[in-house]
């Protein structure tokens, strides 16, 4: 994660166009990618910074929602943000990969999004910025069918939106 | 007899139209050799002989011939059952009330005969008449019957007279005329359109319960076979809706705590419900009194409790949990209470679904990156795996115990699901004909 910090910085020195302002957040799939190599100059108070150069997204082992250090790194990073930004909100979708059935993917993945939750209010995000989604295994990411692509589906997407809390 | 299927038909718009009588047909034998004992597992099919029901009059000749042709369908599809050849036939059966020539099906080996009529009353009903023969003991098997219904439900009279035949030669009731719903799949797999749909169980009459605007997951039938419980994206988050099939209106099942709602399953008199509600993560199971309104949180932990299942009495509920630190089958009172762990073996188990006949629990097991369908009894003993593959998941039950139907996935990025279904022999495995990918079958009760 931290190399994908510089790198996208380092895009962001060679002053390539930003990209222009974006629908906010994007539902399930997540069209965007915290990990990927876009980059550029983002308002850092902007969604677009958030999604990209601090990260949307944490991943989780199989069959666990605790979180990595490198998910921990995120989420400080996300709270900042979501600190330094009150105007936004945020719905935590929570993902599992297809290795598992229905209705247990579906409880899964609500306990890896309250997992990210209860981090970012541990973090002093107020609660009622703050809700949950569970996915299960219904929006892989990648579809392949090997731990390669498992390892990015099983996620919790931090998708910001504006608006006070409720 | 007559009594019995009488009170079938009373129910549904259909019976309005479809009425049914026995045949005074004479002779008839309790029960003679013609027997398959399903229990023993049936390695050899019983050969039968189908000819073309009698068309009374000429324009009933196509629906003779459909009407047979799903017949013949319902019985080999079971496995149970051989067709001999219409090729192979020597005697042709010209009338339907002439005498059988039973040296011409002894010849060619057929254990069972099955002849019909199809005609036309005077008021545009359609009559459906069919005998079963016991061929090498030149008996009928049982009485002749006829049904009368309007001429579009013909298939579900075919199914009856199916039905009516894997009766009397099993001993056990059937299983065709009855309905699936499923969730209709379209799109790539990381983009799935999603509708909840209808079908006859062998794949005819589709019909679509939602658009797919919203995620629709696990339909579940009613009792009484006339709503669906399902769990939908509609409102943003995941909750639970209760259709209604004849209308085709949905509501929210009622106003339920939590932040997502799932896994609902009725009760089997239909007056209750259990269910999951998560909340902050965690996820418990609870029931609803659909009369009283009154809720009961059955189970309190942290870890995962879902996917519960009624026992037939009502008593018991059985349902999957992570607290022995990975899903584990369990029994609890319906009331709630101390529960027992029924799942013994290595691997992960979930999905428990309790047999309408009581006696195994259906469920999925995940060990070393694959998935089985397995049976196992109440206690967990005599654990039986009937299927393995990527990703097989969530059995649900012929109304008669015998048969599951489950959702097959493939792998890789072109996967795509399926609905199939076994004998809890583990024979028969079949592909179950849809319009398209499909995935978490429900298999109705008979229909009324």
């Amino acid at each position: 994660m931290k190399l994908l910090v510089k790198s996208s910085l380092m895009v962001a020195m060679l002053g390539l166009a930003a990209c222009s302002q974006a629908g906010l957040g994007g539902s399930g799939a997540g069209g965007m990618n915290g990990a990927g190599a876009m980059g550029g100059n983002f308002d850092p108070a902007s969604p677009e910074y958030f999604n990209q150069t601090i990260g949307d997204r944490v991943f989780y082992a199989v069959d666990q929602s605790t979180l990595s250090a490198e998910a921990v790194a995120t989420l400080d990073q996300q709270a900042n943000w979501l600190l330094n930004n009150p105007s936004y909100t945020a719905i935590i979708e929570g993902h599992a990969d297809e290795q598992g059935t229905r209705e247990y993917n579906l409880a899964l993945g609500a306990r890896r999004a309250a997992s990210a939750q209860e981090y970012l209010i541990s973090r002093g995000v107020a609660p009622n910025r703050l809700s949950t989604i569970s996915y299960g295994k219904e929006r892989p990411i990648e579809i392949c069918s090997n731990e390669a692509c498992y390892s990015r589906n099983r996620r919790a997407v931090t998708v910001i939106a504006a608006g006070a809390g409720v | 007899m007559k009594a019995q299927l009488n009170t079938l038909f009373r129910g549904l718009g259909l019976c309005a139209a479809l009425g049914l009588s026995a045949l005074p047909v004479g002779a008839q034998s309790a029960s003679g050799p013609l027997r398959i004992e399903i229990t023993e597992g049936v390695i050899e099919p019983l050969p039968f002989a189908l000819p073309v029901f009698i068309a009374d009059t000429p324009d009933m000749a196509d629906a003779a011939q459909d009407i047979t042709r799903v017949i013949a369908a319902d019985l080999r599809g079971t496995g149970l059952f051989r067709e001999i050849p219409a090729e192979a036939h020597i005697s042709t059966i010209t009338s339907f009330d002439s005498p059988v020539q039973f040296a011409d099906w002894q010849a060619i080996n057929a254990q069972a005969l099955i002849t019909g009529s199809v005609g036309r009353t005077s008021d545009g009903q359609m009559v459906v008449r069919f005998r079963l023969f016991d061929v090498f003991s030149q008996l009928p098997l049982g009485d002749g019957l006829q049904f009368v219904a309007t001429p579009e439900t013909w298939r579900r009279m075919a199914h009856r007279v199916a039905d009516q035949v894997y009766s009397r030669i099993t001993g056990e009731s059937g299983y065709f005329d009855t309905r699936v719903a499923f969730i209709n799949e379209e799109g790539p797999k990381n983009a799935r359109l999603k509708r909840l749909a209808l079908m006859d169980y062998d794949g005819a009459n589709v019909q679509y319960l939602t658009g797919s605007s919203a995620i629709v997951l696990a339909p579940r039938f009613s009792p009484d076979g006339r709503s669906l419980l399902y769990t939908s994206y509609e409102s943003g988050t995941p909750r639970i809706y209760q259709m209604d099939i004849a209308s085709v209106t949905h509501r929210p099942l009622a106003d339920l705590p939590g932040t997502m709602t799932f896994a609902p399953r009725y009760s089997p008199d239909g007056r209750r419900v259990v269910f999951s509600v998560e909340r902050g993560g965690n996820s418990d199971i609870y029931m609803i009194d659909l009369i009283s309104g009154t809720q009961t949180r059955l189970t309190e932990a942290p870890s995962i409790e879902t996917a519960p299942s009624f026992s037939p009495d009502g008593s018991q509920v059985v349902f999957e949990s992570d607290r022995s630190g990975n899903q584990q089958l369990y029994i609890m009172p319906a009331t709630g209470g101390p529960a027992q762990r029924i799942s013994r073996g290595s691997g992960r188990y979930g999905t428990p679904v309790w047999s309408p006949r009581g006696d195994y629990i259906a469920f999925t097991k995940q060990e070393a990156g694959r998935f089985h369908i397995g049976v196992m009894r109440v206690d967990g003993s005599e654990e039986r795996l009937l299927t393995a593959s990527f990703l097989d998941e969530g059995p649900t039950w012929a109304p008669n115990g015998r048969v599951v139907m489950f959702t097959r996935e493939t792998a890789g990025t072109n996967g795509a699901p399926a609905l199939y279904s076994v004998d809890i022999s583990g024979r028969n495995l079949q592909r179950v004909a849809t319009p398209g990918m499909a995935s978490d079958p429900a298999w109705s009760p008979l229909l009324q």
